[in-house]
This record gives structure tokens, sequence and C-alpha cells, in this order.
């Protein structure tokens, strides 16, 4: 069912008038398959195996393996991303793994879009709207948390240390968007 | 603000977390069974102390976790926090801490 479903990027349309300001410049990730995982420790370990890629076990990190990457996103919840994935087939192979464990396991590939910010002056334009101390000692590369930005609730993550991952609900993507793009018109 | 320490996140902004009310309100376990006072008390009376007030606090915009904090109302310091469903902390006597 969810394959005959018509998606389409929140930002498709505002990532089109795009501004080149190399010390932050935003993009937009394409879609990818995500799942919401909740389990206690035996599936947990199972989950992993079937995924590829282990839950990180420490507070607001990240692991990835190849197209594949899991969130921590609570002590019992972590956020599978597939880049590239059908997620209905992902969702039936875990599914099929996690036979007979007590798990939560949930398609949200349509709840949220992804936003690059990268360049020198990310962490500062991001600090426009988010209260985290986002130095490389307190917010280090292989962090993501839930936190806030202006008033919405996002998943930021810092693959490397002048690049961050912004995972946000569709219906706020557009004004986490406007927000940035308005913060890094300092640079431009 | 408040720096809130989460005991899952660490320390984080007030504005990441909602506010859940007095901690340790145990819900009678068979309400039908006990009489109107009983009900009114679970319902309604709170201790607001004018000191170390154990309150329950939800990192909303986070782990999405509820937890506990011991939190002196008139300072505004924070003593402790503690996971839920964990006892209350005995605090240190200058009140600074938690018993080690």
């Amino acid at each position: 069912m969810s394959d005959l479903a018509i998606r389409e990027n929140s930002l498709g349309r505002l990532a089109s008038v795009i501004r080149n300001i190399p010390s932050a410049t935003l993009a937009v990730l394409p879609d990818t398959a995500k799942l919401l995982f909740r389990g206690r420790p035996a599936a947990v370990d199972v989950a992993g195996r079937a995924f590829g890629v282990a839950m990180p076990q420490e507070a607001c990190r990240f692991s990835a393996r190849g197209g594949r990457t899991a969130y921590w996103c609570g002590p019992d919840e972590w956020l599978l991303q597939a880049g590239g994935e059908a997620s209905a087939a992902l969702f039936a192979s875990l599914d099929a793994a996690l036979a007979g464990q007590s798990y939560s396991l949930v398609d949200v590939s349509h709840r949220s879009d992804a936003i690059t910010l990268s360049g020198p002056e990310a962490a500062y334009i991001l600090n426009h709207g988010c209260p985290l101390d986002l130095s490389l000692q307190t917010f280090p590369v292989g962090m993501c948390t839930r936190t806030i930005f202006g008033k919405a609730t996002i998943m930021l993550s810092r693959p490397a240390p002048e690049l961050f991952h912004i995972d946000v609900w569709r219906s706020f993507a557009s004004y986490v968007w406007q927000l940035l793009e308005e913060a890094c018109g300092e640079f431009a | 603000m408040l720096l809130i320490p989460c005991p899952h996140c660490g320390p984080r902004a007030e504005l990441e977390f909602s506010y859940g009310g007095e901690a340790h309100i145990a819900r009678p376990v068979d309400p039908a069974s006990i009489d109107d006072d009983s009900w009114v008390t679970f319902l309604y009376e709170r201790s607001n102390p004018r000191g170390v007030h154990a309150e329950r606090w939800r990192h909303l915009h986070g782990c999405g976790r509820f937890f506990n904090v011991l939190r002196d109302t008139v300072s505004d310091t924070i003593a402790a926090s503690y996971p839920a469903g964990q006892p209350r902390p005995a605090l240190s006597p200058d009140g600074k801490g938690t018993k080690r």
C-alpha cells in the first residue's frame, strides 16, 4: 500500500531558490526510508543484526554503515534510516527477523524531510534557533539528538565537523528552512 | 532559563522540557474503594513547599522521557535528577547535592 502513496518533498519548491553562501550552505537531502524502532534489549540486538547496524547504546549517538544509519532517540528508541531503499521491503525484513520479540516498529518515512547545513559557520547559524552548545567538545562528530530550533522540534546530527543534518517533521520543514535561510543571509 | 539535567541526555535548556507537576504521587490502586476525601487528596492536594521540591519533567524536545528533579523553589537550584520510578534521593546536609 505504502508504495502507492505519492509523496512530494515539502522543501522541493523552497530549495529551488537556494542561495550560494559558502560559509553556511543549505541543501535538501533526498528522501530515505525511515523506521522508528522501540524494544527491550533482547529485541534491540535482533533488530541491530537484521538491520546490519547495531543500535548505539550510548545516549545521543548514531552509527552508520553503508547507506544505513541507526540514530539513538531515547533509552529504548532508535530511528533507522536507509537511503535509496524501499521502506516497505525494509519493514518486512525487520518484522520477519523480530518475530516472537516484544517491540514496536513504525514506518515514518513520510513524516519528515531532511536538510543539510554545511560550512564553517554552520554551528553559528544553528545557534540562531537552537540552545545547544555545538562546539566539537560537547557536540562531537557522531552525535545526534532531538532538540528545538525556533519553535520546531528537529533531529540534529553531526556526520562531520562542519556538516549538520536536520530531520524535521514535514509540516515544520518550510518554517525551519526559512528561518535557517534568514540566518544564513548574514553571510550572503 | 533553567539548565535541567536530563538523566539520559545530560544538561539541556529548559525550553526543551515540559513540566509535569509534583513527583511521587501514586494513583490509588482501586479508586472505587476509597472515600471522596482520599480521592480529593490524590487529585488536588500538593505539598507546595518553600524549599526542595520533587517534581516531574519531560524531555519533550529530546529523548521524550519523564524523569524527576529535586529543585529548590526559592533559589531554583537543581540538586538532583533521577529516572522515573526511582525513590527520591536523600540530600546532603548543605542541600547542594545527593548523599553518596
